[in-house]
Parts: structure tokens; sequence; C-alpha cells
């Protein structure tokens, strides 16, 4: 056993658990900062260690753990994403009243799930990577143990999320039950359209539709986000979401490729569902958290469609959008978290005349919002027409036609939100301070969407090479 | 070597001046010094390494038949792939050379130009971006790197003229330049998209491989209306008739800026795009010959406009759409060399002109007119020597340095067309004339202007000086220097020289100064006379032929009449039904959100319910399709 192929998932286990150690012999005074930088520093350290690893492909527990291109590109996702994440919380984290070293701890065992998440290859260890991710969650939601509606979400996810994942255990089961295995590969292989084994496929898509909140699975998604701790709402977003991805992928296209006949249609249908939903609900909401939650559904529900091609293009699409996705919403929630801490409110009202308290506050949100929109030279703009033109090609144009119709509806909120922050007149006179390492994240989701935006080959041939690594 | 490292890195030569307008942009607005001293210190560098890179080009032997070319994939699509990259050969290194040491000196110059101006950060960052763009432009690999760039210029070029944006008729010129070249970018993008429509690339590599086969299979009709397409971004860029409006306008950007952007690099764009795509236009005859007669017909055009101006900028301005027109005649008769090397040489005795012109402004401040100015020889005489070589090099005169390029042109059209010989000979006259009544009035006579006009600091000086000295040998050196042996389409083109028509150039442009010399410089009160005379010719060319008017009356019946058709269209009937169709999208929405109750029962319903649905759908589907296809199941 290569344990190599290991050490990313080992060095997390490894520093979360010295956080905690750390925060078990601090001072009660302490503001824990210090223990978020550790984290950030170590998940940095993490990150550029995991692009020595591309020499290194294997597998690990015998077929049931790979590293492969594909894996490490969910990881790096997972890591950049923690890492911003961190970043942006340090001021959010001091307003708890206690358990705030247990927050950067807690914030790298869900990435642990994620990392784990990527690399499986059996039902089994997806499923154990999903609960640890998962459950993590559940108390992290809760976190904000002061505000109501913090509570409200923990409980609310964690009785939905459970029943859901209750779903695809019992999918799993049905599976195991009729092709004698769990291992992707051996699923594959022993493949057959009966109605056991669709029965089995159809909890499984109920089950990782609840964690990508595809419509009609949603329902918890807005009201989880608003309650949440913000950096929270921004990973769970980002890393939980992505990370169901990355399973998606081997589960449709290695373990039930033979029976893309049945889910294609029903995923279809789902995509333009969510996409539907997600942006006409989003239209009316007044609260940016909402907003962006529906916003999100939308978005799950594109990157959906790229499943549907079940070819390198369509799958090169979904990753190169995963991580525009990320590098728009990283950028949308640290302003989220700025004008939280500043104004108390995640009302859009909150937003008004931020151009002129700050200026780069403003632009940033801009920029990841109109991103999202997909409006070019930005990253979305990309993002959107790999996707269109890999299902196009598998003949899926009605589905390119509503993506398209919404993305231009989806315009009008974004823009709601920019008019609040350019044109509104500002509410009062407080100044509005940013503290370092948010303003750093603002200028790297910036830069990285504009960049990617401008010149995509570079991100667009990593995720073909990822993308390769399925086939 | 250095030669080698600069042909390695010559991406780096446009680079330099965007990274120069990124630095000042966010961090140097407010500190002028550090300002300009980023913005020059770019632009050297970037200077020294285009040196380098034509050196490399001698050393290497990189020829127009062998470019150097590196590139990187920028969009990979299936059907579609562009990229982004460097294309060095004797005619866009010819370019980078001019480019960065007009932008240089330019910059110099600005310094004492714009000293104390409340914008002075600005001005370096719109003038870096601007040469960052322009030299994007310069070394493109493909039509849509060129036209990305070609925009870019054009934003520079806006946000240049209305640089005073307090001025409203500085606004309104900016607003004007970037319409008018606007319309002819569109026609630039459709002939773009035609060809990549047509041939499946745009690379300037790739496609004359394709061309000719293209053209013995289908023909050349096609194609020539692609060509004339694509040549209608160059009548918007480079100011050929009918698009011209702007230029004169766009002299109310700053001097420094009409020197750089409007006589010496962005309106030779065109010409540069034209020749880049030479390759096609040579192949089509009839295309050729529009570019020729556009080109004539603009040079005779302006430089009868320019007969009777009074603004010296707006002489100026005439004069380059004038000159501009004369290069595409070149290009029209098949000379590249012959164009290139007049836009070479124009670039240099044209930024002399603008930078001296600029001069007498800053001493003078406040006026334009030059019949306003007058006896400016003795307070200004390193203008006055600046003026006279810029003159006496647009004019032909040997041995500066338009003689040698004008010559080359005027042969190349001899050996072609009578009638256009004829067209250039006649604006070469009109040319000298203007020139030569600009330099007497302004710096002879008396003095007229009772305000103390004073000479151009040192800053200023310099940079005239070394376009002064360019000026005179800019056009001797690479005569010898085998200047068609490099910058050249087809088999090397040895540049000739005709005594006939060096001889009968020169005396005719002599004769123009004496002529101008007897009206407006002797003393003897005779313009004035001259102008009452010649009635209905003069007030034409004063009033530029009133196409300004026409235009103006064009867009306010027909645009305008069309405009509030559509309007009255967008009111009653797509707003009608754009209303309906947001409403029910709002409704639609209102609807499912009031599903979202907050109750964890109705989630878990939901839920439960659509995975139901799912696995009915799942289940049942095989089952009637096999029930409708007639099988079991």
């Amino acid at each position: 056993m290569n344990l190599a192929l290991l050490s990313s998932e080992i060095a997390i286990v490894v520093l979360a658990v010295l956080l905690i150690c750390f925060d078990l012999f601090m001072p009660h005074r302490e503001t824990r900062r210090s223990l978020g930088i550790v984290a950030a520093c170590g998940v940095l350290a993490v990150l550029v260690h995991s692009f020595t690893q591309y020499g290194t492909v294997g597998t690990v527990y015998g077929d049931y753990f790979v590293v492969d291109h594909l894996a490490l590109f969910f990881k790096q996702v997972f890591l950049t994403a923690t890492l911003l994440t961190i970043l942006f919380s340090f001021g959010y984290v001091e307003k708890f009243t206690q358990n705030k070293g247990e927050f950067y701890a807690l914030l790298l065992f869900a990435l642990l799930g994620m990392m784990i998440m990527a690399s499986a290859h059996d039902l089994l260890t997806v499923f154990i990577g999903l609960e640890i991710m998962a459950v993590v969650f559940y108390v992290l939601v809760g976190f904000d143990l002061e505000n109501i509606k913090s509570s409200e979400a923990g409980i609310k996810y964690l009785i939905l999320g459970s029943a859901s994942s209750a779903v695809l255990l019992y999918g799993i089961s049905w599976i195991y039950g009729f092709t004698g295995s769990l291992l992707f590969k051996e699923v594959a292989a022993n493949m057959a359209a009966t109605p056991a084994i669709l029965m089995g496929l159809g909890l499984i898509v109920a089950g990782f539709c609840f964690k990508l909140s595809i419509v009609p699975f949603h329902m918890w998604a807005p009201d989880v986000y608003e309650g949440a701790p913000t950096p929270i709402t921004a990973l769970l977003a980002m890393g939980s979401k992505a990370a169901a991805f990355a399973v998606l992928l081997r589960v449709f296209l290695v373990a039930f490729a033979g029976l893309k006949l049945y889910w294609a249609p029903v995923l279809s249908v789902l995509a333009a569902l969510s996409m539907i939903v997600g942006i006409v609900v989003a239209i009316w909401q007044s609260g940016i958290k909402r907003m962006l939650a529906y916003s999100s559904v939308a978005q799950a529900g594109y990157i959906l469609s790229g499943l549907l091609a079940a070819n390198a293009a369509g799958v090169k699409g979904m990753l190169f959008y995963i991580v525009l996705y990320m590098v728009a919403t990283v950028g949308a929630f640290a302003v989220v978290v700025a004008v939280e801490e500043h104004s108390g409110s995640d009302a859009i009202a909150a937003f008004s005349g931020l151009a002129q308290k700050s200026p780069l506050l403003a632009l940033v949100m801009t920029i990841s919002l109109i991103s999202m929109a997909g409006i070019p030279p930005l990253a979305g703009f990309a993002g959107k027409l790999y996707l269109f033109i890999a299902i196009a090609a598998q003949g899926y144009l009605w589905l390119v036609v509503i993506g398209f119709v919404m993305s231009m509806i989806s315009v009008y909120y974004y823009i709601l939100v920019v008019k609040a922050m350019y044109t509104h007149p500002v509410q009062d006179d407080r100044v509005l301070t940013v503290n370092g390492p948010l303003k750093l994240v603002a200028m790297v989701s910036l830069l990285a969407t504009l960049f990617i935006g401008i010149y995509p080959e570079p991100l667009a041939e990593l995720a073909n090479a990822a993308a390769r690594a399925l086939w | 070597m250095f030669s080698q490292y600069a042909l390695d890195h010559a991406w780096l030569i446009p680079l330099l001046p965007a990274a120069a307008c990124m630095i000042i942009g966010v961090f140097l607005r407010r500190l002028p010094v550090l300002a300009a001293t980023a913005a020059i210190g770019m632009s050297l560098l970037s200077f020294i390494l285009a040196a380098g890179v034509a050196a490399g080009m001698f050393a290497q032997g990189i020829t127009i038949e062998q470019p150097l070319v590196y590139k990187i994939p920028w969009l990979t699509l299936p059907g579609l792939a562009v990229d982004m990259g460097v294309y060095l050969d004797p005619l866009s290194v010819m370019m980078l050379v001019v480019v960065t040491l007009v932008a240089l000196v330019v910059q110099l110059y600005s310094v004492g130009y714009m000293h104390g101006d409340e914008g002075f950060g600005r001005f370096f960052s719109y003038i870096s971006l601007f040469a960052a763009a322009m030299l994007g432009l310069v070394i493109a690999v493909n039509f849509l790197q060129l036209f990305v760039f070609w925009e870019l210029v054009g934003l520079c070029s806006y946000l240049l003229i209305g640089y005073y944006f307090h001025k409203i008729s500085a606004r309104e010129a900016a607003k004007k330049a970037f319409m008018t070249t606007r319309v002819g970018d569109f026609g630039l993008l459709i002939g773009i998209l035609l060809l990549q429509f047509l041939f499946g690339t745009l690379d300037f590599q790739a496609l004359p491989v394709q061309i000719p086969a293209y053209l013995v299979q289908h023909g050349s009709g096609l194609l020539t209306v692609v060509a004339l397409l694509l040549f209608v971004g160059p009548i918007g860029k480079s100011g050929q008739f009918p698009l011209h409006v702007w230029l004169p306008d766009a002299m109310e950007g700053p001097t420094p800026v009409s020197a750089l952007i409007h006589a010496a690099t962005m309106v030779v764009a065109g010409v540069y795009l034209v020749a880049r795509a030479f390759f096609l236009f040579s192949a089509l005859p009839e295309a050729m010959a529009v570019i020729a007669w556009v080109g004539a017909f603009t040079a005779c055009f302006a430089a009868s406009i320019a007969l009777t101006q009074r603004d010296i900028k707006r002489i100026l301005a005439y004069s380059t759409i004038s000159q501009l027109g004369y290069m595409m005649l070149a290009l029209g008769v098949g000379s590249l060399t012959a164009s290139m090397f007049h836009l070479l040489t124009h670039a240099f005795f044209k930024a002399l002109l603008f930078l001296a012109a600029g001069a007498v402004l800053h001493g003078l401040p406040g006026k334009n007119d030059i019949f306003e100015m007058g006896g400016l020889r003795r307070k200004m005489p390193a203008t006055f020597a600046a003026m006279v070589i810029g003159v006496l090099a647009i004019s032909g005169i040997p041995p500066f340095a338009g003689f040698f390029s004008k010559d080359e042109i005027l042969l190349a059209v001899f050996a072609v067309s009578k009638p256009l010989y004829a067209v250039a000979m006649v604006t070469a006259f009109m040319t000298t004339f203007y020139m030569a009544r600009l330099l007497f009035v302004v710096f002879c006579g008396p003095e007229k202007s009772g305000q103390q006009a004073h000479e151009a600091p040192l800053s200023m000086k310099i940079p005239m000086a070394i376009l002064g000295l360019l000026a005179i040998v800019g056009g001797y050196i690479p005569y010898t220097a085998g200047f068609g042996d490099w910058v050249r389409f087809g088999p090397a083109a040895h540049l000739a020289f005709d005594w006939k028509i060096a001889g009968s150039s020169t005396l005719l442009a002599l004769a123009a100064i004496g002529l101008a010399w007897l009206i407006y410089g002797s003393g003897c009160n005779t313009a004035a006379v001259l102008a009452r005379r010649s009635g209905l010719a003069y007030q034409l060319s004063y009033h530029k032929y009133y196409l300004d008017e026409a235009y103006l009356w064009l867009n306010h019946t027909l645009v305008d009449g069309f405009g509030k058709l559509l309007s009255w269209l967008e009111l009653h009937v797509v707003e009608g039904i754009l209303k309906g169709l947001a409403g029910l999208v709002g409704q639609l929405g209102n609807g499912l959100r009031k599903a979202q109750s907050g109750n964890l029962r109705v989630y878990g319903l939901v839920m439960f319910g659509a995975a139901m649905l799912m696995l009915l759908w799942l289940l049942f589907d095989p089952l009637l399709k096999g029930l409708l296809a007639g099988g079991g199941y």
C-alpha cells in the first residue's frame, strides 16, 4: 500500500487534531485567530504539496481509494475553497461567544470528507466521505448558538440531510444486492436494466440531488444558507456541492455508464427544473444569502447539465464551471461577510452605496455576480460556453435554450444588487473597515475571475486532463 | 546575446507598457513624478527590446517568408481554435521600433507639455495603455488578436480625445471618434467572421496557404466582398473618405496625443492591417483598385481642405488624412514597400510637426488660429527650426525623409496608372503649399500676439530634436540600407530612383513653397484678397465641403426618424410583450416562493414525493416504451 497517495488526507487529519489540542491549552481570552492562521498555512502547504502528486497516480486499499487527475483536481478545488473560507472568516469567528477554536478544526474535518469523496471508488467509501462531511456541516450550520436562525437551520439540515442519507444508503443496498459489489468497476460490469437496479439508481439520484440542491430536492437550501454562519454558507455552496459532483461523475460515468439511456432523461429534466426554479424564485429574494442560495440551485442545474454529454468535453465543462463558480462564490461571500459585520444585516438594502464606502468590495461583488450571470469577458461566460457547446453537440439543444434564456433572466437580480451598490445612497456614514485577509480573498477572487475569463485555456487544459482520467 | 533574448521575449514589448498602465492606475495616480517615471521607464525598456528584436531579425535573417512566430492557445472549442502570440517579420518589427520610439519620445515631451495638469497620472496611464494595445496589434498572429487590440486602441483614443472631459467639445469629439470608427469596425468584424466561416482559421500563416486554392476553386467574387468589408475597418481607423470626419475633431485631445495616436501610430493601424493582410488584397485586383482610388481621393480631398483651415492642429490633422491616403494609394497600386516606407518617415516628421505645433500652443496658450500668431520665429527659434525641418520633410525636399518615401510612392503609382499619378502630383503640390502657408503665417511676418510668447522648456526641446534628426535621416538611411529587401511583399523590391519623377516632384514642391511665400510670406496682403476672389471654392474648402453638416442632416432626418419609428414600436409593441413575459416570470417565481414555507414537514413531503415520482418514471418508462414498441418487458 502506497501511503504517499494518502498523504494529503493524513496531513489534514493531523492538522485538525493539532488544532483541537492547541485550542485546549490556549487561554480563554485569546481570539483564536492564531489557530485560523495555522489552519490556513497548513491547508496552503497541503495544496502546494498536492501539485507534486500529479506524478504518482494509483490506488490504495485495493481499488477502493483512487488517486488520479480527476481526484487531484477536485482535492485542489476543495483545498482552495477551504483555504479562502478560513481566510475571510477570521473576523466572523470572533463574534462567536464560545467554541471559536473548534470552528477551524471542524472546517478541516469537512474538508477531509470532501477529499475522501473525490477519491472514493466504491459506493461505501463514497458514503463514508459524504457522512464525514455532512455530519460536520450539521454542526457548523448551527454553530452560531446565539442566533436562533442558525440553530433552526442546523436542525432542519440535520433532519432532512439524514433522511436523504437514508435514501442514498437504501439505494446503495439495492445496487449491492443485485450486482454483488460496491466497486464502481464491478458494478458497471454487472449492470443490467432490471427494475431492481433501476430502483437503486433512482434512490441514489434522489440522495445526491439533495446534496446538490437540485430541484425538487432543494427546499432545505434557502433556509440553511440563510441561517448558517456566512462562511459556512460559502463552503456549503462551493465545497459540499463540488464534492457531490465529484462522486456523481464517477457514479454515473463509470458505475452506471451502461444505463445512460435511463438516467439521462431524468437528469436533464432535473437540470432544467433547477435552472428555471432557481432563477425565477431568486428574483423575489430580499436577502442576499437567500438570493445566492437560489442562484446556487440554478448553478447546480447548469453544472449538472454537463453530465448529460457523458463525454470528456462535458466533464471538462463541468470541472471548469465548478472552479469558476467557486471563485465567484468566494468573492461574493467575502463581501457579504464584510457587509454583515459592518451593518449586521444581509438584506440587499444593506448594500446600498457600498461603492462609495468601499469601491474594492463593490467591484468584487459586481464582478462575481456578473461572472455567475455569464457575461463576457468574465469566467462565467467561458464556463457556460464550454458547457453549452458540449451538451448541444449531444442533442440537448432544448436544454441549452432553457439555460440561455434563464441566464438572461438571472442578470436581472444580479444587477439589482449592483444597482443598489452603485446608485443607491449611502445609509450611514460609518467607515467600513475590511481586514487584510478578507481583502486578499476578494482580490484573489477578482483577479482569478478576470484571468479565467480573458485567458481560459490553462484552466480548460487542466480540466481536460482531469476529465480524461474517467476514460 | 541580447538580440536572442529580445527575440525570445518579444511578448514583453506590449506587456511592459501594460504593466505601467496598471501600476500607475492603481498606485501612482496622485504621484505625477513617479507616474511619468514608470511610464517612460517601461517605454524605454520596451524600445530597447524592440531594438533588440530588430537586431535579432537582421542577424538571424528573419524575412517576410520566414517569420518568427510563437503562440499559445487562447481558446479551444470544437471547430474554433484561437491563438494569441507574437508574429515577428520585418513588417511587424519595423512597426514595433516605430511605435516604441515615437511613444517614448512623445512621453518625454509630455512631461513638459502636461506639467502641472491635474490628470497627469491619468494621462500617463492612458498613454501607456495605448502603447500596449498598439504593440499588441502589431504583433498579432491572427485577425482576432488584431481585432481585440484594434478595439483597445480605439478605446484609448476615445479616452485620450476626451481627456479634457470638462470641455463639451472634447466630449463630443471623443464620442464622434468612437462612433465613426465603430462603423468601420463593424465592417471589419463581419469581414473577419466571413473569413473564419470560409476558411475555418484566421491565422496569418495558415490563410495565405489556403487562399490561392480557394480562388482557383470558387473564383474571386465572394472573397472580394470579404476584402472590401475588411477594408471598411481601415477606412474608419485610418481616416479615409468618407469616414475621415472624426480625425480633425480628435485634435481636442492634448497635443502629444495627437502626435502619437492621431498622427504617427494608431491611425496607421488601418494601413498596417491592409499590409498585414496583403496576401488577401493583392490577390484581388478589384479590391486593390478600390483601395487605390479611395486612397488617392482621400489624399487629394483632405489636402484641398487643409489649404484654407485656420486652426493649426486641424491643418495638421487634414494633412495626416491626406498622407494616410497616400499610403493607401501605394498599397492599392501594389507597393507594400513604398507604403511602409512612407509610414515610417511620416511617423517621424508628422510627430515632429505636431510636437512643434504643441510647442507653439504651449507658448501661446489659448490661441489656435494661425492668423493670430505670426512672427514667432524670433521668440521660438528652436520650435521654428523643428517646424522648418518638418515642413521640408513632408514637402519631399531632398535630402529630408519625406523625399525618399514620397518618391517611392510616386514611382510605384506612375508604373500602374497615369490618372492616379496625376492626382498624387496635385496632392503633393497642395501639401507643400499648405504646410508652407502654416510655416510662413505662424513664424514670419510681424508679431501679432500681444502677449509674451515663450520658448518651450528643455524637456520638450529634446524630443523635438530627436524627431528632427529622424525626419532628416529617417529616409536616407533606410533607403541606402536596403529597406525594400526586408519590408516587401513578393520578390525583393529594390528602391529605385527615377530622375524624372524625383526632379519634377522636387521642382513642384519648390514652386509650391514659392507660391505660398508670395501669398502669405512676402508681406503684401494677398491672402485676404485671394480668399475673397476664389469665393465658392474657398468656402467649400473652408467648410470641409459641408460633409459634417451633411452627416448631421443625415443623422437628424434618417437616423432620428428611424429611431422614432423604432421607439414607437419599442414602447407599444415590444414593451407590451416583454412586460407580459416579465410578469409571467415574476408570477411563477412568486408562486414557487410561497411553497417555501419554512415548514420542515412540507420540505420532507416534497422531497419524498419527488423521489417517488422519479422512481415511477425510471421503472415504468422502459415498460411503457416496451409496450409502445410492441415487445414484452
